[in-house]
């Protein structure tokens, strides 16, 4: 439980625009230890995403470049792997579960060929073995008939059913790492909450899962840590009985009051005041600031370093 | 309000079928029918807000869409202050859209792109010939309302944020003095933090100008949040209806509790997980019997051939076998 298993070292992504260059990721660290279940959890554009396609090296390129910083996986930067080495880790060691499944899956070929692609390859088997062991896998994600299933194309089958299949792809290569974008977000609640269970319980014992979300109340259902993005940069770390009992940034206790819980009466919400800057005109300092209740001087002139609390609980906030 | 006005719902709708033909063949005959909205009945008081709960598929965008007419229902009747909508010949018609406006899901495919928010705005003041165009006062009085920069009237829609760009639209649809809203998902496309300013916005809107809403939504912890009352549909029925803390804290139909369950709410660890087996069935061949029956956790002999009936505690009323 306590070994490092994917450690992030101050990693700055920048892009490319008409407009300018922006930053994506600023200066972003955090990590994810064997057996544990990460949430990134932030808004749209906070750079949740770019994190994750970073530590797969899925920028696009040129438009994206990582600055600077360090991604370590299992004794390697991978940020210097050439891209042969990249391969192996791929769907390998670290596997991916994106947000849109019928995006993901080519709606060329059909289900069975698509997952044993990755087998073949990564595994060095037969393309019978391959065949039988995506086949179980399908039964596994609770597929009906998947002896047919694997004949089918993605269009035949609906969002929940082909999220399904992308789980099973993502876990039968038995994976160190899930990374996890928003894999439920395009799906309804009640196929939410049965991918959820589906995850819990396909999970082996040495799996980690880094899952990236805007709902916080998906980080509270699955996570043991979250670290809470705004703006490019992490606002707040930490496990989450500490980050939903005692939140210690301005913007992490906005964003649990703001969430429209189950109500028995019509009350008013407690809004984050103000909208998400654009990466083009960050304010100075601390990039909540605008929006923040208790900005208070310091907080236009430095910008906040991560301290830690204890216990592993860390927030970019003077006010500690 | 007076007596008279709680009595009589300003929107009643009666039986209302909403069904979509499915052609086959090149002489493209009717095959059969995607049943959207199949027989939905309920109504609204003045100044109420009814939430409308359920997941992809269920039918309850199309209902919206039908009580302004913007499809063609099969069979029943939208009485609106007594008046039967589905009657009305087109100029009728054109009086009576002033009072109901419609609040979409994304504010950036409802915008005109090449309209200025000035234009925007008071685009159904000079349609209905209320003002000349070009009205300054009226857009900053609108903009001022829905609580947006008086001075940015001249801007287009890409130049503000998806927060915005809702409340410009907003803007618009209460610019008649509309007596019904009908919002359709207006917060999914919205970040979070963002969520609740709208969701207050509109609360506060309700009281000011009077309105009725009905707030359309899959999620069911965002509709607890404004409605007094809420109504869950699973393909193309109401399966329960009643007062919104009825609903929410002693729910009696299976999928509604079901759907409550799904909620992931920080803080509470639950008893009990509720997860439903299987997927919802296509609308255009819905299981015999309760439409929910291959998926309910509490499903009897009865569910799977029989249809249920209505079955009224109080002011709550729900379609399922168990309570009969």
């Amino acid at each position: 439980m306590s070994k490092k298993l994917l450690e992030i070292d101050k990693l700055t992504v920048s892009f490319e625009t008409d407009e300018g260059v922006f930053k994506a990721v600023d200066d972003v660290s955090f990590h994810v230890k064997n057996n544990e279940t990460v949430g990134l959890v932030g808004e749209s554009g906070c750079g949740k995403s770019v994190t994750a396609l970073s530590i797969l090296r899925l920028i696009p390129s040129p438009a994206g470049r990582i600055e600077k910083g360090r991604i370590i996986f299992g004794g390697k930067d991978l940020l210097k792997l050439d891209i042969r080495e990249m391969k192996e880790i791929r769907g390998n060691a670290i596997s991916m579960i994106f947000q849109e499944p019928a995006a993901a899956l080519s709606p060329l070929h059909k289900i069975g060929q698509q997952m044993i692609e990755g087998l073949m390859l990564h595994k060095n088997i037969s393309k019978k073995t391959a065949w039988n062991i995506a086949e179980s896998w399908l039964k596994k994600v609770s597929i009906p008939d998947a002896g047919e299933r694997m004949f089918s194309y993605p269009y035949q089958l609906s969002g929940g059913m082909q999220q399904r299949v992308i789980i099973a792809m993502a876990l039968m290569l038995t994976p160190d790492l899930v990374i996890a974008d928003e894999p439920t977000t395009a799906l309804d609640v009640t196929t939410q909450a049965q991918v959820f269970e589906l995850i819990k319980e396909l999970r082996q014992s040495h799996t980690s899962i880094l899952l990236i979300t805007h709902d916080i109340g998906v980080i509270w259902e699955m996570c043991d840590r979250a670290v809470v993005m705004y703006a490019s940069r992490i606002a707040e770390e930490g496990n989450i009985n500490d980050i939903f009992s005692k939140p210690a940034h301005p913007y992490t206790k906005g964003l649990l009051k703001s969430v429209p819980k189950l109500s028995t009466e019509t009350e008013r919400l407690m809004p984050i005041h103000g909208y998400v800057p654009s990466p083009f005109n960050y304010p100075s300092g601390c990039y909540f600031r605008d929006r923040c209740p208790q900005a208070f001087d310091r907080c236009k002139k430095e910008t906040p370093r991560l301290v830690d609390l204890g216990n592993g609980h860390k927030t970019a906030c003077f006010l500690v | 309000m007076d007596n008279q006005s709680i009595k009589q719902p300003i929107l009643e709708i009666r039986n209302l079928k909403t069904w979509f033909p499915i052609k086959r063949g090149i002489m493209a005959r009717t095959a059969g029918y995607v049943k959207a909205v199949d027989g939905i009945s309920m109504h609204l008081y003045k100044g109420e807000t009814l939430g409308l709960v359920g997941e992809s598929g269920c039918g309850k965008t199309t209902l919206g869409r039908t009580l302004l007419r913007l499809e063609k229902p099969q069979k029943g009747k939208i009485l609106f202050y007594g008046k039967n909508l589905l009657d009305l010949k087109r100029k009728k018609l054109q009086e009576m859209r002033k009072r109901i406006q419609m609040i979409f899901q994304d504010p950036l495919t409802s915008l005109n792109p090449r309209m200025n928010v000035l234009d925007i705005v008071t685009e159904g003041l000079v349609e209905y010939k209320i003002i000349e165009g070009n009205n300054e006062a009226h857009a900053k009085r609108l903009m001022k309302e829905v609580g947006l920069d008086e001075n940015s009237i001249y801007r287009y829609p890409h130049e503000f944020s998806g927060g915005q760009r809702q409340r410009i639209s907003i803007a618009r649809s209460i610019s008649l003095k509309p007596d019904l809203l009908v919002c359709d998902e207006p917060v999914s496309a919205l970040d979070v933090s963002v969520q609740a300013q709208i969701i207050n916005l509109l609360l506060d809107l309700r009281d000011s100008y009077n309105l009725s809403y009905i707030f359309i939504s899959h999620d069911i912890s965002i509709v607890s949040n404004i409605a007094n009352r809420i109504a869950v549909m699973y393909l193309g029925k109401i399966v329960e209806q009643g007062p919104a803390s009825d609903i929410i804290n002693n729910p009696m139909h299976p999928y509604t509790k079901a759907l409550i369950n799904a909620v992931p709410t920080p803080g509470i660890y639950k008893k009990k997980k509720i997860v439903l087996k299987g997927e919802t069935p296509s609308p255009s061949s819905p299981p015999p019997g309760c439409h929910f029956h291959t998926r309910c956790p509490e499903v009897m002999d009865i569910c799977k051939n029989i249809e249920p009936q209505e079955s009224k505690t109080g002011m709550r009323q729900v379609w399922c076998h168990l309570y009969r």
